[in-house]
């Protein structure tokens, strides 16, 4: 029996229009998040990754259109709700994002506090200092310094903007954070930060699972719990994360962990090797696997059928004719 | 040794009215040998760039000295002895966007390569197709384009290949492969090595990936404010460091195969 899920998507298409026709970023996608789990989603730039955690918030805006699919989260269908409702109801109560840019984002004429307001309003009739209160109670919850919160974003550094980006955006305590690329313009010192302040959110019980968007492997290792591997729209593969970084079975996989680099022994040894290629176009994608052409297995049969995702083992989910269904 | 690099320091003064200075990189000392792969890993702000734009001749030094092959490289004169320089030490920098004009196809930084080389040969359509090649661009999607047609990464490995067309002695390749998604580095990394071994080339190689520099490097310096900290070989600076912001960067890195204490 299976952990209950807090958010399951099923056959979710999601494509940008633009003047030549649609660009398929995320095309025909499954995804369950069970409660309390933390889910690294992985994929070279340009894979859908981003398109893929916006839409499953239903932040999409044209260009984006949703073309198919439903998207349940904590018992509501979201798929079918309009803007304000999913303002009201679902945006930084039952789930968060802190997209790529909220770094740059920030309004520089505002202080931290200022967005506090921004963020509570929406959901409660409180004054001012009754959130001034909560915000200075959930800072020192995190251990951060209650003077950011009366700064401007120029006055802090970029690890301390983005953390406290993060702990505005949970104040309300959403089931679901989700978490694009928080740490890749940070220096390493400033990353571990940031990664122990997420992981600080799950253990104080503010959010219950998290979404972690990067294409840094070795960061996922650290904080996930669960892996999926992204190519091209779609997810290739899935498991925990132990599984996937020691017995990686898609050969995306196996060649996007050959190409990460950290310094250790066995990295050395193993060596470094790259993936001919350049990820597809995804207004016109391959047909049949769409890793294909740069696939070092490939076979008669991947040129024509698209292969399923596939459980292979325990909750091992698999998208190659290497795995066929029935075996 | 082809350089050596003594006591070098710079010192940017900054302010109208209050005058405030700030000293980038102080006393660095360090030497590279032919063929030798030396990284200069720091955090960003810790001089790295403004050490190699000192030893391209695009910073004046405030105290120390630069010797490449016996000569000072702030004391050439004319334009024979610059363009020895030039043909000899190439930079590829983090934001291959500033090397390129912008209202001249990209062609044109790889015929310089020629002038530099003062060859005029009728093989040189073959050469720059050939080094295109090795940095994995397909010559018909590059040529004729202009800088802002391409992406990031393939304007990284352009400058990659002008490299493979001049053959220099010296490589000062600044987070050369930052803009390179990870699954093309290894092709990249492997040209350098290719171009050590046929040519003895030296690279002095900055980034803030320590995995990286651990993976590539003969040697191994660790920048921190201005300062050099720590230098060795790979495994001496990752398996035993004796500095303590080397410890820290150490303990820092996210790792593939070990968990952090604490996670």
């Amino acid at each position: 029996m299976k952990k209950a899920a807090l958010l399951e998507a099923k056959d979710v298409k999601a494509y940008y229009s633009v003047r030549k026709g649609y660009v398929k970023a995320v095309d025909g996608l499954d995804l369950v998040i069970e409660k309390g789990i933390t889910l690294g989603l992985a994929g070279e730039s340009g894979c859908g990754k981003s398109t893929l955690v916006n839409t499953l918030m239903m932040n999409v805006k044209p260009p984006l259109y949703l073309v198919e699919g439903t998207i349940v989260l904590g018992g509501k269908v979201i798929s079918k709700m309009d803007r304000s409702t999913l303002k009201k109801s679902v945006w930084g109560v039952l789930a968060s994002i802190v997209p790529q840019s909220a770094l740059n984002a920030l309004m520089p004429t505002k202080r931290i506090l200022d967005f506090t307001r921004d963020v509570v309003s929406h959901h409660m009739d409180v004054t001012d200092s009754e959130v001034a209160s909560m915000a200075e109670k959930r800072f020192e919850e995190l251990n951060l310094p209650v003077e950011a919160l009366s700064f401007y974003p120029h006055e802090l550094s970029g690890g301390m903007k983005q953390r406290a980006v993060i702990a505005v955006s949970t104040l309300l305590n959403p089931k679901l954070l989700i978490v694009d690329e928080p740490t890749s313009a940070l220096d390493v010192s400033t990353q571990k930060q940031v990664l122990k302040m997420l992981m600080d959110l799950k253990t104080t019980g503010i959010t219950e699972s998290m979404i972690f968007v990067t294409h840094d492997i070795a960061v996922l290792r650290q904080i996930a719990d669960w892996i999926a591997i992204m190519y091209a729209g779609k997810i290739v593969e899935s498991g925990s994360t132990e599984d996937i970084l020691h017995d990686p079975e898609h050969p995306y996989t196996y060649c996007l962990i050959n190409a990460v680099v950290t310094p250790e022994p066995e990295v050395r040894k193993r060596g470094l090797t790259s993936i001919p290629g350049e990820p597809p176009n995804l207004l016109d994608p391959p047909k049949g696997c769409r890793f294909h052409p740069r696939c070092p297995k490939v076979m008669d049969i991947c040129r024509s059928t698209e292969p399923m995702l596939v459980e292979i083992e325990g909750s091992r989910l698999v998208a190659c004719h290497l795995f066929p269904p029935n075996t | 040794m082809p350089l050596e690099v003594k006591n070098l320091t710079r010192v940017f003064v900054v302010g109208l009215f209050k005058r405030k200075e700030i000293l980038a990189v102080d006393g660095v000392s360090f030497g590279v040998k032919p063929g030798e792969f030396v990284s200069l890993v720091g955090e960003s702000g810790s001089g790295k760039t403004t050490t190699a734009k000192m030893i391209l001749r695009l910073l004046q030094p405030t105290s120390g000295s630069i010797m490449f092959e016996g000569r000072d490289v702030w004391g050439l004169k004319g334009i024979d002895e610059l363009r020895w320089y030039w043909k000899n030490v190439h930079g590829i920098f983090q934001d291959p966007y500033a090397s390129y004009n912008p209202l001249h196809k990209i062609d044109r930084i790889l015929y310089q390569a020629f002038t530099l080389m003062r060859h005029s040969g009728a093989d040189r359509d073959v050469m720059v197709e050939e080094a295109l090649r090795e940095v994995g661009l397909r010559p018909d999607d590059v040529l004729g384009k202009y800088p802002h047609e391409l992406s990031g990464g393939q304007r990284q490995r352009i400058m990659v290949a002008r490299c493979y067309l001049l053959r220099p002695k010296l490589i000062l390749a600044d987070e050369p492969i930052s803009m390179i998604d990870a699954s093309t580095r290894a092709s990249v990394l492997q040209l350098f090595s290719k171009l050590r071994e046929e040519f003895e080339t030296s690279v002095i190689f900055i980034t803030h990936d320590l995995g990286l520099a651990y993976y590539v490097s003969d040697e191994i310096m660790i920048m921190y404010k201005g300062s050099i900290v720590e230098k060795g070989s790979p495994d001496e600076v990752i398996d035993h460091p004796q500095d303590s912001y080397t410890k820290r960067l150490r303990e820092d890195v996210p790792l593939l195969y070990r968990k952090w204490a604490g996670f």
